[in-house]
């Protein structure tokens, strides 16, 4: 393959920043060009062996982006010819992606989440007051993010600081003054374990019965120790013991289906994978967690990152795969840091690499960091955006376990799934099993944020209800009433005040045609505009659909202008014209899009009609039939 | 007498004659999938798509970013057809057909969707190139103006440097477009992309499905999704080689002869006076078709039958462009 590079040669510092990812070149292919002085040195073969590096792209990307704060065109054109990448294709991934900036950005990046949680809870105000004090410095710069997966401590805030000294943090509880303080120091406040604390209310509860989140604000994330002398390891001991087919068998008794969203089961995925003709598979692990709402796989990650790797390393050995990835979503730096300091202090321990714990096994894990797409959550945009590509799904089938990343067969999922399974292995299929419902088995971490007295993320065996969970969470401050809960986040569902009796259960919640989703569970009381809250939700799919197929590109679109047209009092025609649109628009996204995002993008939106009538988008409230 | 013919004595042996006339190896037999369509038995040879079963009981289904000789990318979602068991409606032009499959392309539940399809890039894209589209948005019953009043075309290359993610709503009523300026910043051809209904056809042309140049490329997001060169620079500071197979493969008329847009822009242009004449392209020895479209005793464009074995479409600059030296009068 040769390309054509015209970029600008880059500088010093820019080959530095990208060399330092990708190594010394190899070849003369793997610069992309002859050089005369170094031939007969170097080889000049490698062609194919520089191509196959293109799934460095997207670190490459992360190494310039952080050192530069925006992606200079002679980076670019050093990345293009040293990965065999043509220009245009760097550009059409660069320009997919939030976090990258193809023009020069200020040092400090602050993203204020304006998303639902946060949005009613001062992230707007906060988003408004820090661009008045900041207005464009080459210090500082302010943005509007989407949801940044801190919702428990609305408003959020997120520091990305770029430079020689890179870095960045989370702010939960933001005030100006609080993300300027980060800005000066450095530090942040999610560095120690109150943080932790603040994120599992239950950890300081005696009596709650924790096994998911037993670690998390109560041992030291960092300390390897800590996690074996709290059981941690034994579940892989067991697994080594027993032998693949024995594992699989107990994951597959466990009933423990996917908690990303879809709700498959887990155990017959890895069986798929494990009978795969082809003999190089790979586990990837979804971290990629951007449903508004959702954040329970940033704290898991963040507070117990040993029990992520030890979840890895069983569905490695069990499915014979070697090599497993890790995809963490980029606005999630303390994650990246302790799942780092997690893998490499396992490999240090001989619980990852070669001849795991003395057997001939070997699995290792490396670390990607997503960029600001929540459609790379979406298991085969997932796939593109390690391999280089834009993050564009795939059309299915085929399904990753035939076909996965890198073509291969892949089990992938999701943080809270993983983490299942150390637990599933010492305690046995059958113990998890037995706990919860007929239709959804074992522990359930749930989201609980929005007008609760204490967000944060719970885990309950499956069953207990959604009126039961927020009077957990403290009930609604102030005494107000509910006025609608959204349960599974932006592609989830509203529910009522009248429908709070439903078990969280994938059967219950199924019933009343809403959906448990990711395990989001957003309070709005009374006090709520819900119809901004709809507002937020279709600009949401509107900046998130990666723009591939038609109803999803366009429907999105339209279907904000139509909330839009409503919410100003200017229906096209009629409202019930506008609400026949609407459904269109719905129909036609679920039914003819290609990935999940399409297929949902209209749900809360429509879940909200059905329930209030057109009339919730323009101010009306919820009338509570119930008291 | 005669000194008796003696084989020469040589350092290699000849082959033996062949005794056999050569020929083609003898077509496989492909396995067979039966499937019912519509309701009518059809088999197809394993690997088929939906589309090529649509197409052998002769059901008219509508494409927009299929072309028969590239991989199906599934984008535009106007042929999708249901398929019984499944969630969603499917891609014909991309599901592999298999044994069993009950499908309908005619349901209220497809005939929804596509018009759905065509509705909305009608209202965001200028199809007045395509006649095509038009055809079936009208056979569909698309109301586009449901939609809201077009938006104004954006500036020259505003549309370039969107970001992806954050963005501003438009006034109430108004629908978002793609229009923006025709990009001409060659000779050869021009770009304009208000027509371009992204179906991916060009990148792939470019890329390693014919030309292997790569100059062009998906960028941005969402909405805000277009093809584009490394960072939007002119083409002809890209990798381009104005071989003009991409303008072969669009299907809306967003990629044009320099020559057809000039005429059109000057009102001249008129497909119905035009007359095709297929030659063979003198310029190597390849033997390439060209379509000659003459006007007017004018050669006005160049294009090359999809069917054509030899290259299935494809050209190069010369056989594409390099038609002057017919028509130069001195």
């Amino acid at each position: 393959m040769d390309i054509v590079v015209r970029g600008p040669e880059p500088t010093d510092s820019e080959r530095l920043a990208v060399d330092a990812v990708l190594g010394p070149p190899v070849s003369a292919w793997a610069g992309g060009f002859r050089d005369l002085a170094r031939e007969g040195r170097i080889s000049l073969l490698g062609g194919s062996e520089a191509r196959s590096q293109r799934h460095l792209l997207l670190p490459a990307l992360h190494a310039v982006q952080d050192r530069f704060g925006w992606l200079p065109p002679g980076a670019l054109a050093h990345i293009s010819r040293r990965l065999t990448i043509p220009p245009a294709e760097v550009h059409g991934v660069a320009s997919f992606y939030q976090l990258f900036q193809l023009k020069p950005g200020a040092r400090s990046q602050v993203h204020v989440c304006e998303d639902i949680a946060c949005r009613h809870r001062g992230g707007l105000a906060l988003e408004h007051e820090l661009r008045e004090r900041h207005p464009g410095s080459e210090e500082v710069e302010i943005h509007g993010s989407p949801c940044l997966g801190v919702c428990e401590q609305a408003p959020a805030a997120l520091v990305l600081r770029h430079g020689e000294k890179t870095g960045g943090g989370a702010i939960g509880g933001a005030t100006a003054r609080a993300v300027e303080s980060a800005l000066e120091s450095g530090s942040y406040p999610d560095a120690g374990l109150d943080w932790l604390k603040r994120a599992v209310p239950q950890s300081s509860q005696p009596e709650a019965d924790l096994a998911l989140l037993a670690r998390v604000g109560r041992c030291d994330p960092a300390s390897l120790e800590d996690y074996r002398r709290s059981g941690g390891y034994s579940g892989l001991a067991k697994a080594l013991a027993q032998g693949p087919e024995a594992t699989i068998a107990e994951v597959v008794a466990s009933g423990i289906v996917g908690r990303g969203g879809a709700a498959f089961p887990t155990g017959r995925k890895w069986d798929a994978v494990a009978k795969a003709a082809d003999p190089e598979r790979l586990v990837v692990c979804n971290a990629d967690e951007s449903e508004p709402g959702t954040f329970k796989d940033r704290v898991v990650m963040e507070g117990d990152p040993f029990a992520l790797v030890e979840g890895m390393t069983i569905a490695g050995l069990a499915v014979g795969a070697r090599k497993g990835y890790l995809y963490i979503r980029g606005e999630y730096p303390l994650a990246v840091r302790r799942m780092e300091g997690a893998i490499k202090a396992a490999r240090a321990a001989g619980l990852l690499g070669d001849a795991i714990l003395g057997s001939g096994l070997s699995f290792d894990i490396e670390i990607r960091r997503g960029a600001g797409a929540y459609i790379c959550g979406e298991e085969t945009a997932l796939f593109n955006s390690i391999e280089g590509q834009r993050g564009e799904p795939r059309s299915k089938p085929p399904f990753p376990v035939q076909n996965g990343l890198f073509g291969k067969p892949t089990v992938i999922n999701n943080v809270e799934t993983l983490v299942n399974i150390p637990l599933v292995m010492r305690e046995g299929g059958a113990a998890i099993a037995a706990m919860g419902t007929a239709g959804s088995k074992g522990r359930k971490l749930f989201c609980v944020s929005g007008n609760v007295a204490r967000p944060g993320v719970y885990e309950f065996p499956f069953g207990i209800t959604l009126a039961e969970l927020i009077v957990k969470a403290g009930g609604v401050p102030g005494g107000r009433p509910v006025q609608a809960v959204l349960l599974g986040g932006a592609a989830g569902a509203f529910v009522g005040p009248e429908q709070l009796q439903v078990p969280l259960t994938f059967e219950g919640t199924r019933a009343i045609g809403a959906t448990l989703g990711s395990g989001v569970v957003m309070v709005f009381d009374d006090t709520v505009d819900l119809g901004d809250t709809l507002q937020r939700i279709a600009a949401f799919f509107r900046d998130e659909s990666c723009g591939q197929c038609v109803p999803c590109r366009v429907g999105t679109s339209r279907q904000e202008e139509l909330v839009g047209r409503i919410r100003a009092g200017k229906p096209l025609g009629s409202l019930a014209e506008e609400t026949a649109l609407l459904d269109d628009l719905a129909q036609v996204m679920r039914d003819a899009s290609i990935c999940g995002l399409g297929h949902t993008a209209s749900s809360a939106l429509q879940s909200a009609v059905r329930l209030w009538g057109p009339g919730i988008l323009n101010g009306a409230k919820v009338v509570d039939n119930h008291g | 007498m005669a000194e008796p013919f003696r084989e020469p004595q040589m350092w290699f042996h000849a082959p033996p004659r062949p005794t056999l006339v050569p020929m083609p190896p003898a077509e496989a037999s492909r396995p067979v999938v039966d499937l019912v369509v519509d309701g009518k038995a059809v088999s197809v040879p394993e690997g088929a798509t939906l589309l090529d079963a649509c197409a052998k009981l002769g059901l008219d289904i509508p494409t927009i970013c299929q072309h028969p000789n590239m991989t199906p990318v599934n984008v535009c979602r106007v042929c999708v057809v249901e398929l019984e068991g499944a969630r969603t409606l499917v891609p014909s032009c991309s599901r592999v057909a298999e044994s069993g499959m009950k499908v309908s392309t005619n349901s209220d539940r497809v005939r929804a969707s596509r018009r759905m399809v065509l509705e909305l890039l009608a209202s965001s894209v200028d199809l007045s190139t395509a006649p095509e589209i038009q055809k079936r948005c009208a056979e569909y019953g698309a109301r586009p103006e449901r939609h809201g009043s077009p938006e104004p075309a954006s500036p020259e290359g505003e549309r370039d440097q969107r970001v992806p993610g954050h963005h501003h709503l438009p006034e109430p009523g108004i629908a978002r477009r793609v229009a923006q300026p025709v990009k001409i910043d060659n000779d050869l051809y021009v770009r304009d992309y208000s027509k371009c209904v992204l179906c991916y056809k060009c990148v792939q042309a470019c890329g390693d499905e014919a030309q292997n140049t790569f100059a062009i490329s998906v960028a941005g997001r969402g909405f805000d999704a277009r093809i584009s060169t490394e960072n939007a620079v002119p083409l002809t500071d890209s990798a381009c080689v104005y071989c003009g197979n991409c303008i072969g493969v669009c299907p809306t008329g967003a990629l044009m002869f320099r020559s057809e847009h000039d005429m059109r822009q000057a009102g001249t242009w008129d497909e119905s006076a035009q007359k095709r004449t297929d030659t063979i392209c003198g310029y190597c020895g390849v033997g390439c078709t060209l379509t000659l479209h003459v006007q007017d005793n004018t050669i006005v464009k160049v294009t090359s039958p999809a069917d054509r074995e030899i290259t299935h479409g494809n050209l190069c600059i010369k056989g594409r462009f390099g038609y002057q030296s017919v028509q130069n009068k001195a």
